[in-house]
């Protein structure tokens, strides 16, 4: 077989794939581009050419950068409790003790509930009546009277970064895992007859093996925490005051609620921008590893 | 050809519905509806099965959204090409809808005893520019519940007929222990934020827009409003969390006897009276929204729906008499537990004021006073404006003034 037919053959058969991708991603794309440079609106009059008229009001509005910035706090804190507590996770489940495997599918259970179903579950526990964390709380002591933690500003976004992170830590524990158990069983057990200690057992044994899969799972989680829209839409739809207000929010406003077609294309441009820098990052991660292997 | 396909379609239609179901339909109309506040799911389900009985050959397809989902999904099924027949929609959207041409004009086929018999408060619901896009169907205010016994321990002999009477009452029953906060209101970064400062707005004799449309509620009667909001979260009066409460929230502290006053929708009144969920049953009292001296008696906020035609339905004659059989005096009679009839005769009816006496005395005096949010194409922009600067101002971030003046420049117009 000649490789020219080879490579003809590989490309007729990804043919079917690429004619949906173009139609289902590709067109919508290139029209979106089209949108964000006119005043369309989403229903009635057809829009006009305004140049760059949609990226500059962005850009010089107070919405857009508040929304940025709730949305790298959200996305930075979110997946870096997310990491520390999935690491700490795997390496507490990779131990040997009797009723492992069942706190392992345990664990995973958080991860399966669809984001919403999660999203009025912690509703319910922040709730500011009768909710589980106030009880909690004040029976400890630690709190004199309940609060409410979505109504404030100062903590509404910090309780969705907390509920995410319950939400999305079992699927950075179930990576390290992984990752964990491919450390042969010889080279831990050398380690500690040369008497290395756990922080160095750590970081120069199973550290090694965590990076590559880790590093992964740590672009995956940052592209997903940037798009973030449901867990916030249920929870606060954004408010109070903005305060957990995201670009996928902000997108969802202007192109939706206020029909702004255009200026709502020319937010979701930016916002793709910005996770394909966090893509790009990752195709090289996965070309340098691959390479390695 | 076209013509024979079309019939040939429908014609397998129509056995595939036969095969189906016992019932053939012919038509399916598809409605969209709120599930939150006014009529409950069930009775919209109920009041649709008698529908479909007097026409066997319409099939409706109901779905139930949110209050807030309501208007987006509206407007996307429109923008991509169609899929409901049958809307429901808010007083404050007529402007918008008219405008992108979301909704047919039904103005002929309003018939001269219907143009009569409806109050005219209602018809305001589904007009703009001189035309009717469609029929009221929920005809609902905001009205000022309170729980009887916690008054009567306080011995507070009427409930307030001012907003500064509210504000005392609630502070005497503050001080002498029996609520830690008095009032509960909806203010989530919502619609129902608006519509309680739209209440108290018009109490003090604000509006919103002058007649240039250029924003004036951060002036006048609508600072004094959001002076009053804010001054009873500072004063500690009003639940602190109304800041994250909708509707039904208020609807749950209330019904737990955690608070001693309300501002809500009619339908809490038969719900909070239910002994089955309410440990409050028999003691709710409604009024009127309180008034402001010297300016008015009483407020109300116009917070009706109505029920439109979208123009890109595929059966227009069947969707309108669905819509008119679902406004309906019997029907609306019928279901009047939940969200009071758009019929002038019906508050004289013994059907609909048995039991519900104080209720309909209320809205006698309400519904004569109720106040329009404005009418604008962009009113989904002033409305995030309106909500921002209220949350703001009860969050005490921003003065009530400073707020309002930043929602008047956001506010697009």
């Amino acid at each position: 077989m000649s490789s020219a037919w080879i490579t003809t053959r590989a490309w007729l058969l990804m043919l079917p794939l690429l004619i949906v991708m173009i139609a289902v991603v590709g067109w919508p794309m290139v029209d979106t581009v089209r949108l964000s440079f006119t005043d369309t609106r989403l229903v009635g009059t057809s829009g006009e050419y305004v140049g760059v008229a949609n990226y500059a009001k962005l850009l010089t509005g107070s919405a857009f950068l508040g929304a940025l910035r709730n949305t790298a706090v959200f996305a930075v804190f979110s997946v870096a409790a997310e990491m520390t507590l999935g690491v700490l996770a795997a390496l507490l489940l990779d131990q040997q003790f009797r009723g492992r495997s069942f706190v392992r599918a345990l664990m995973i259970l958080p991860w399966a509930l669809p984001t919403v179903v999660n999203a009025m579950l912690w509703r319910l526990i922040y709730n500011p009546e009768y909710g589980a964390l106030n009880s909690l709380l004040t029976q400890l002591g630690i709190l004199s009277e309940y609060r409410s933690w979505l109504g404030e500003p100062g903590t509404a976004l910090w309780a969705i970064v907390a509920a995410d992170c319950w939400k999305n830590f079992p699927l950075v524990a179930l990576i390290a895992l992984a990752a964990l158990q491919a450390v042969p069983r010889d080279i831990k057990a050398a380690a500690v007859v040369d008497g290395a200690g756990a922080f160095a057992r750590f970081r120069f044994v199973l550290w090694p093996y965590l990076a590559g899969p880790l590093t992964i799972a740590l672009v995956l989680r940052t592209i997903e925490a940037f798009k973030v829209f449901d867990i916030i839409w249920v929870m606060t739809r954004g408010g109070p005051v903005n305060s957990t207000r995201t670009l996928s929010i902000l997108v969802y406003q202007e192109a939706f609620s206020f029909q702004r077609a255009g200026s709502g294309a020319s937010l979701a441009l930016i916002v793709t921008l910005i996770v394909t820098v966090f893509a790009a990052f990752y195709i090289a991660l996965m070309r340098r590893s691959g390479s390695r292997a | 050809m076209r013509h024979r396909l079309a019939s040939t379609a429908m014609g397998a239609a129509a056995i595939a519905a036969f095969l189906a179901s016992p019932a053939f339909a012919e038509t399916t109309l598809r409605a969209l509806f709120m599930a939150q506040a006014a009529y409950s799911e069930a009775d919209v389900r109920a009041m649709t099965e008698a529908f479909t009985k007097e026409h066997p050959d319409v099939k409706v397809e109901l779905e139930f959204v949110p209050y807030e989902g309501l208007h987006d999904k509206t407007v996307l099924a429109q923008g991509s090409g169609g899929g409901y027949d049958v809307v429901l929609f808010d007083v404050i959207w007529p402007a918008e809808y008219a405008s992108n041409d979301v909704l047919v004009d039904e103005t002929d086929k309003i018939t001269p005893e219907m143009k009569e018999g409806v109050l005219p408060g209602a018809w305001t619901t589904v007009q703009y520019d001189g035309k009717t896009y469609g029929m009221p169907w929920i005809l609902d205010t905001k009205y000022l519940f309170y729980n009887k016994d916690i008054l009567e321990k306080a011995g507070i002999k009427a409930p307030p007929k001012t907003w500064d009477e509210l504000a005392s009452q609630a502070a005497t029953i503050k001080e002498k222990g029996l609520l830690e906060e008095p009032i509960v209101w909806s203010w989530s970064q919502a619609e129902a934020a608006v519509c309680d400062y739209t209440t108290i707005l018009s109490a003090y004799g604000g509006s919103f827009l002058d007649k240039d449309g250029k924003p004036v509620f951060q002036t006048g009667g609508g600072l004094e409003a959001l002076q009053y909001m804010a001054g009873t979260m500072k004063d500690g009066i009003t639940n602190p969390n109304s800041k994250e409460y909708l509707e039904e929230d208020v609807r749950k502290v209330f019904q737990n006897g955690d608070a001693a006053f309300a501002l809500n929708w009619t339908y809490m009144y038969n719900l909070a009276n239910d002994p089955k969920d309410s440990k409050v049953a028999g003691k709710v009292g409604v009024v009127p929204a309180p008034g402001h001296e010297g300016t008015s008696e009483a407020s109300a906020v116009n917070g009706s729906m109505g029920l439109g035609v979208t123009t890109t339905s595929q059966h227009k004659d069947e969707a309108w008499s669905y819509i008119t059989f679902m406004t309906s005096e019997k029907v609306q009679n019928e279901y009047a537990k939940l969200s009071l009839p758009i019929w002038k005769a019906s508050y004289d009816d013994p059907a609909v004021t048995k039991g519900q006496e104080e209720l309909v005395a209320a809205a006698k005096q309400s519904l004569a006073v109720m106040y329009p949010r404005p009418t604008t194409p962009r009113y989904q922009e002033l409305s995030q404006a309106l909500q921002l600067a209220i949350q703001s101002a009860i969050l005490g971030m921003a003065s009530p003034e400073e707020a309002l003046t930043e929602a008047a420049d956001n506010s697009g117009l």
